[in-house]
């Protein structure tokens, strides 16, 4: 059997009055690629966010490695983060730093590498994503979408992460470039070795990266299972969602 | 009647509410950020960037709004004292308005308008398009990389600011005295430093170190704060120009009261 590397327990989350996580048990094997998927605005995001510390969670636990994560103080957040890496949604690059900056940031920030050696290996990284040399150089807002996309992938996998969180990896790209995204995630995964947790409403590209699925409806996981068993489901949200129909359990509210 | 005083009592109650927690907020922000300023690790090139930013950019600005400044409190003081016959005050009347007023007010209203939006613009934008969560995911501490070196930065360039300020706003008043009011130059700078008072100079430097403070605290407060994209993002900037100038004026009354009010 092998070992949990996240588990979570009755995870809770409101923003003032409309609660978004309401009890969320969710556990992450180590090494495997689990994917979440559920609508817009089922708090996705904040699942994730709350793994990272980005939020406070009201309530529930959250263990990495068997320890609790929630409540710690800075320093065992920082220690916590440079286990993790993520890929933004926006790529949320710097804009002020060039390429290779983005990428080396934190081999330099939080391994103290010295700059010329990080430079080299961010020029490594971004070719691993299929970057040519001479795009470290360019600032952010000089690149496609595409491109942003990869240099985010290549600074969330620069300092070699136990953990790879993936925020919407293919939004916003063509179906063929999301298609390159979703092979370099795993490629980039499986490389390291790392566990990854990825949050998506892009049912091609779950069932390309996944391991596992797990689905997110009214702040609860509803169901998870293998990407054969998604298929079979008699589970109705499940297969409303997969299907993409207007028709059934799940009320859109407009 | 219960039940009217029970909706004026609420009605009252909630803005009370969302006041302290924006007191609380801002307070624990101040905390935050001071703590970060003085314990490493520092970056200094961040810092760096941020004296230029915030100091010689500045310096243009700085300089036209104090040497008109001089230049007009000359001519005001000149004819508004001639009712009195008291023409000569002219060079002191300029050397203490400019050093313990006008330079660091008008000095800092300008630097809060040029560089409070700035930051709260550029932080403002990071926040929305998670770029401070991404720092935190690169574990470094946004207040350590984004908010120290702003302010620590403030606190130093505004009082050197103010300094250049003085010097150029004085001689405004000294081009109109001798040019136009026809003072004799020896008399005009001999009367301005015999008038010169350390307390003038030092009580404007401290002003311009707050007013650094607040217009840097501001800017990063109300960007970081902000949420919701472009309209976010647009006013957190008008939040952070209006709420330091009115502190500004607020600060300035406090401060000179404590340094001249015995």
């Amino acid at each position: 059997m092998s070992e949990t590397k996240i588990k979570i327990t009755g995870l809770r989350k409101a923003f003032g009055k409309k609660v978004v996580l309401n009890g969320v048990d969710l556990d992450v094997e180590k090494g495997e690629s689990l994917v979440v998927i559920g609508g817009s605005g089922t708090g996705k995001s904040v699942l994730i966010k709350c793994i990272q510390g980005l939020l406070q969670p009201d309530g529930g636990s959250i263990q990495i490695d068997g320890e609790e994560t929630v409540g710690v103080n800075e320093r065992e957040q920082n220690r916590l983060h440079s286990k993790m890496g993520m890929l933004f949604q926006g790529g949320a690059l710097f804009d002020s730093l060039r390429v290779w900056e983005n990428v080396a940031f934190g081999l330099i920030e939080n391994q103290k590498m010295p700059r010329k050696e990080a430079r080299t290996e961010a020029v490594r990284v971004l070719r691993q994503v299929g970057l040519a040399p001479d795009v470290a150089d360019l600032y952010p807002s000089e690149l496609s979408g595409g491109m942003q996309k990869r240099v985010s992938l290549a600074r969330a996998i620069a300092t070699k992460p136990e953990i790879i969180f993936f925020d919407e990896p293919t939004t916003g790209l063509d179906p063929i470039m999301a298609d390159v995204i979703n092979d370099l995630i795993i490629e980039s995964v499986k490389g390291l070795g790392a566990t990854a947790l990825t949050i998506t409403h892009d049912m091609a590209s779950a069932r390309k990266i996944a391991d596992r699925i797990a689905m997110l409806y009214q702040g609860k996981i509803i169901w998870q299972g293998t990407v054969k068993e998604l298929d079979k489901t008699e589970n109705e949200y499940v297969r409303q969602f997969i299907n993409g129909s207007s028709q059934g359990p799940i009320k859109v509210e407009i | 009647m219960e039940n009217k005083i029970q909706s004026f009592l609420q009605a009252l109650g909630k803005p009370l509410v969302v006041f302290f927690m924006r007191l609380g907020n801002l307070t624990m922000f101040i905390g935050q950020s001071l703590y970060h300023c003085i314990t490493p690790p520092f970056y200094f090139k961040l810092l760096g960037r941020q004296f230029l930013d915030i100091g010689f950019y500045s310096l243009p600005v700085v300089g036209l709004t104090t040497v008109f400044a001089g230049m007009v409190i000359a001519l005001q003081s000149y004819t508004g004292f001639a009712r009195f016959g008291a023409e000569s005050a002219v060079a002191s009347v300029v050397l203490i308005s400019v050093t313990r007023e006008l330079a660091p007010v008008l000095s800092g209203l300008m630097v809060a308008g040029r560089i409070g939006a700035a930051m709260a613009a550029e932080i403002g934008t990071m926040r929305v398009t998670e770029q401070i969560d991404a720092l935190r995911t690169l574990s470094t501490n946004p207040f350590k990389y984004l908010v120290a070196p702003r302010i620590i930065a403030g606190i130093i360039v505004l009082p050197l600011l103010v300094f250049i300020g003085d010097v150029i706003g004085i001689f405004g008043g000294y081009v109109i005295g001798v040019y136009k009011l026809g003072f004799n130059p020896a008399n005009y700078i001999n009367s301005t430093l015999q008038n010169m008072e350390t307390l003038d100079i030092v009580s404007g430097l401290v002003k311009a170190a707050v007013f650094g403070f607040i217009i840097t605290l501001m800017g990063c407060y109300n960007g970081y704060r902000s949420r919701g994209g472009a309209q976010g993002v647009g006013e957190a900037t008008t939040n952070a120009v209006v709420s330091a100038s009115i502190l500004i004026l607020i600060f300035n009354y406090i401060i000179t009261e404590l340094f001249f009010a015995n």
